[in-house]
């Protein structure tokens, strides 16, 4: 699964064990992929002394910050990017 | 600086966590898992970095628009020109504030900070409140910074999750048109390399 720029992501919902780099607020979260920043060694596997390898590709991925929160009281054009590794994103196809 | 570092010097060396990491330093040592030289290396590394660094590349992106564009697409690059040593695993990303759009950064997973370039980051970056809140209510945060950016300006916030540090480039304070490279960098707060402030507007006297 590989994402372009623009294209809509779903966040992962998973509770996965261990060290994830996949803060939990933004676990199920819809929004879009930025950009690419490169492929890095996992750092889940990195964690427990492994190689990571093979790398894993790191998007940057962006969130409308009313998305996120309930209670958000700022503007519709406030954001937030977070960098999440390709294995945490699906496609979203639903409309908004 | 002497052959035995000293950990006398700095805050909190009473408390149990500083026990705790001198427990583990000596038994490190002891077992032959890391060398004094070693230790000395590392506080050397940490010293020799400092937010002076951050000043230096955004006075520097302030005045030179060919060094903006390098600092803005290669901050790794930006930084070697100017002497430093960018040498780290993760990416040095920057991100540039501008009159429609101000970027505040966070690490809410850990304390994730360009430590290459700016040496440790400041007690609060890394303390609960501010890894929380910073994501959650952004502009709250920085009006208790002191800062208040307008309604109309975008805040973005990034979270640096995993492999990516980042550092913002504030804009170029009004009125600093006559300040020489050197002046503009003392304007240039640790505060507004993160984005919870914006530079000062005067050089301090003294």
């Amino acid at each position: 699964m590989t994402f372009e720029a623009g294209e809509r992501v779903r966040v992962l919902p998973s509770g996965k064990p261990g060290h994830v780099r996949t803060p939990a607020y933004l676990k199920g979260k819809v929004g879009w992929v930025e950009s690419l920043i490169g492929a890095f060694p996992n750092p889940e596997e990195l964690a427990y002394g492994h190689s990571g390898l093979p790398e894993r590709p790191l998007y940057k991925v962006g969130f409308r910050q009313i998305d996120l929160w309930d209670s958000y009281t700022g503007p519709t054009e406030d954001y937030l990017y977070a960098d999440i590794y390709e294995h945490w994103l699906e496609p979203e196809r639903g409309t908004t | 600086m002497s052959d035995h570092h000293s950990h006398e010097e700095t805050g909190g060396t009473t408390s149990p966590y500083a026990a705790r990491i001198r427990a583990i330093e000596a038994l490190l040592l002891e077992k032959g898992v890391l060398t004094e030289p070693e230790v000395q290396d590392s506080i050397s590394y940490m010293e020799a970095r400092s937010p002076a660094n951050g000043a230096k590349l955004v006075a520097r992106a302030w005045v030179d628009p060919d060094f903006k564009k390098v600092l803005l697409s290669d901050g790794k690059a930006a930084a070697s020109q100017l002497g430093m040593d960018p040498e780290h695993p993760a990416e040095f990303i920057v991100v540039e504030n501008t009159p429609e759009l101000h970027n505040l950064i966070v690490c809410t997973l850990c304390s994730c900070y360009p430590r290459a370039i700016l040496g440790r980051p400041p007690d609060w970056y890394k303390s609960f409140a501010y890894r929380s809140r910073a994501v959650r209510e952004p502009r709250s945060v920085m009006r208790e910074f002191g800062f208040a950016p307008p309604e109309d300006v975008e805040v973005v916030v990034h979270d640096s999750t995993a492999d990516v540090r980042y550092m913002v480039l504030p804009m170029r304070p009004p009125g600093t048109e006559d300040l020489s490279e050197e002046e503009l960098a003392t304007l240039v707060t640790r505060d507004s390399l993160v984005g919870a402030g914006v530079p000062r507007s005067s050089v301090r006297v003294g």
